[in-house]
């Protein structure tokens, strides 16, 4: 019974029309939101309908109980009978619903104040994204340039900054930064063991496993991996810092004392990651060489002595020389986009989001791009 | 304080600030043109209008953060855009400002923002910047909370730190953008009273961007009226006189609340 009794009480629409021009839409039942009431996709057809209408009349003496669902039903089929010039009987409905209506239709909708899902040609798209380009292009040179100002006003002691400030930021980005630098070099170094391990097993020449790990990660391995995991954990806290602070307007309260952002809060956060950079990069190295001794260990039974001969004797010097520049390059380039973007942010929450996005695309690009070119002059020069 | 010497050819009788037919544009979207006004010395000039007519983007004008697109602005007689940025820089720093949120730095306590400005600008040593900032923070009925961080505090007291740090180098002018957004009735008009207080003792001028009518009535004392859909300023003066004079019905509208019947019959 309890099944019938919830039927009984479902929303439920019924027309009649008593005479040719007049169409009464009698309303029934529980009128709720959580109730799914009936669509008004057929009272609307019932309006197409009927050619000769000339009145619809709303009755709503047997509903139970009414909200919103209600009302925006009523607003839907109102607004139809309007288009097509019939007339509209609310009397009959419930006070509330009839003065909610009442306010719903009061201002009519404002001609073009709804947005026309534009469809812009592909060409003028294409356009548009290409002088996006240029104009971020721009942006970044005329930041560089700014940078470039800020570091020549730094050496003559003449630029801003506070020296707890760079404290601070050496700290967030270097010691803070060990843990997860060493976990990713040291899984690193194992995975690049292991392949190499099965590959110079079929020649027996598995002691070259130490040059293999030694100079992948020192020439290239130690370098981006840090580079990336600081992409992503301190050039996307740069960008949304600086962003942040231009959206609480803390960049203009600097710029109206007179004191430039660049030097303020852009140069301490290159220096800090410029001198980190090559502290992280030498304990990733670490990290990676003693993953791949722990592979020659275990898999291929070198003994860790050995493999230490054998990787001092397949590393020289230059290596390392090579590998700080590029841990270094990486590092001023995350910092530069961290900083580029967060001075770019916009005024609103979402652009931090955004800020910090394109923070760390942009330096993982510039990351790939810097060390395609430090392949080909390294090669070129046969370093 | 040792402000730099400005080039000021005549700093008795040249008002704090003269627009000159000022034109605000975005590219090729003009906000509003035609501006010209004069704040004089002692005002409490206000700069009101609706919202999205560019009273905040004025402001930022007026401080120098944005270049007009068209016209002058004149501080003490001195053109700010054809003077060198140095000069510029100078005159800037003559004036203070507190933002609508506060924009403090907030990683730094309220007194490292006070003193952020006097380490700068002066020759202060440390102990003496001390003294100032307990002072500046006193002011504002802050003592007491030097070792505070902004995000530690409430918004009413971080646009009152924010006060303190504007007047840190002792401006001759004092800007406030909606200063009393976001405060309760009771601390809106607390920082009203101050503002009065601080022109008074200071001998400050001070502008005022804002649309808080109990606020501008009380305390303006000399106004322009922005209207976003002209696009340039429709009325100017006493916002109190404005109110029972002025003929136009934008600014009757907004200086009455919309009551227009009201104040009509």
């Amino acid at each position: 019974m309890p099944q019938a009794a919830a039927e009984s009480n479902a929303a439920n629409l019924v027309y009649s029309q008593p005479t040719a021009g007049t169409l009464t839409l009698h309303f029934v039942g529980d009128w709720r939101l959580r109730h799914q009431p009936p669509t008004k996709d057929g009272a609307l057809k019932k309006l197409a309908e009927a050619a000769e209408l000339k009145r619809v009349r709303f009755d709503a003496d047997k509903v139970t109980a009414w909200d919103s669902a209600l009302v925006s039903f009523l607003m839907a089929v109102d607004n139809a009978c309007r288009e097509r010039g019939i007339e509209v009987d609310a009397e009959a409905l419930p006070d509330g619903a009839r003065r909610l209506l009442n306010l719903a239709l009061a201002v009519p909708e404002k001609a073009g104040a709804r947005k026309a899902a534009a469809s812009t040609p592909f060409l003028a798209r294409l356009g548009k994204g290409w002088l996006a380009l240029v104009a971020d292009a721009k942006a970044t040179v005329g930041f560089l340039g700014a940078v470039t100002l800020g570091f020549s006003r730094l050496i003559r002691g003449r630029a801003r900054l506070r020296g707890s400030d760079v404290l601070l930021l050496i700290q967030e980005c270097g010691p803070n930064a060990l843990m997860i630098i060493a976990l990713i070099s040291l899984l690193v170094g194992i995975s690049t063991a292991f392949i190499g391990a099965i590959q110079l097993q079929k020649f027996g020449t598995e002691i070259f496993v130490a040059n293999l790990i030694g100079l992948s990660m020192v020439r290239q391995m130690a370098a981006s991996m840090t580079a990336f995991v600081m992409a992503g954990r301190t050039g996307a806290a740069y960008a949304a810092q600086i962003g942040t602070m231009q959206v609480n307007q803390e960049i203009d309260a600097l710029e109206t004392l007179g004191i430039s952002p660049i030097d303020f809060l852009v140069l301490p956060r290159i220096i800090a990651m410029v001198v980190m950079m090559p502290f992280l990069y030498f304990f990733s190295n670490v990290a990676g060489i003693l993953g791949g001794m722990l592979v020659a260990q275990v898999m291929l039974n070198i003994s860790p002595v050995a493999f230490y001969f054998q990787l001092v004797s397949a590393l020289s010097i230059k290596d390392f020389v090579i590998g700080v520049l590029m841990a270094i390059v990486f590092g001023a380039l995350v910092a530069f986009y961290g900083c580029l973007r967060g001075i770019q942010c916009g005024r609103s929450a979402a652009s931090v989001g955004l800020a910090a996005t394109s923070a760390v695309v942009g330096a993982i690009v510039a990351i790939i791009v810097a060390n395609f070119i430090f392949s080909v002059v390294t090669t070129t020069l046969g370093l | 304080m040792n402000h730099p010497p400005i080039p000021t050819p005549s700093a008795g009788t040249e008002p704090p600030i003269r627009v000159e037919k000022l034109t605000m544009a975005f590219g090729s979207f003009v906000l509003q043109r035609d501006l010209t006004f004069t704040i004089n010395q002692g005002d409490i000039f206000i700069i009101m209008g609706g919202s999205g007519c560019g009273k905040s983007t004025l402001l930022r004008h007026l401080i120098g953060l944005i270049e007009p697109a068209a016209g002058n602005v004149y501080f003490r007689g001195v053109n700010l855009w054809q003077a060198d940025p140095a000069e510029r820089e100078a005159i800037i720093r003559r004036c203070g400002v507190t933002y609508q949120q506060g924009a403090l730095w907030t990683s730094m306590t309220l007194a490292e923002n006070v003193a952020l400005p006097l380490q700068e600008y002066t020759n202060l040593k440390a102990g003496e910047i001390a003294d100032v900032v307990a002072f500046k923070l006193a002011l504002v009925g802050l003592a007491g909370f030097e070792d505070y961080y902004p995000s530690e505090i409430s918004g009413g007291m971080v646009k009152r730190a924010g006060l303190a740090r504007a007047m840190a180098l002792d401006p001759e002018i004092l800007f406030f953008d909606e200063p009393s957004a976001g405060l309760d009735p009771i601390s809106s008009r607390l920082l009203d009273d101050l503002i009065v207080q601080l022109r008074d003792t200071l001998g400050a001028t001070i502008v005022l961007v804002t649309h808080e009518l109990p606020s501008l009535l009380s305390i303006g004392t000399n106004s322009v009226f922005l209207d976003a859909a002209s696009r340039t300023m429709i009325a100017e003066g006493d916002p109190k006189m404005l109110l029972k004079t002025t003929d136009n019905p934008t600014v009757k509208a907004f200086l009455s609340r919309g009551e227009l019947n009201e104040t009509t019959a």
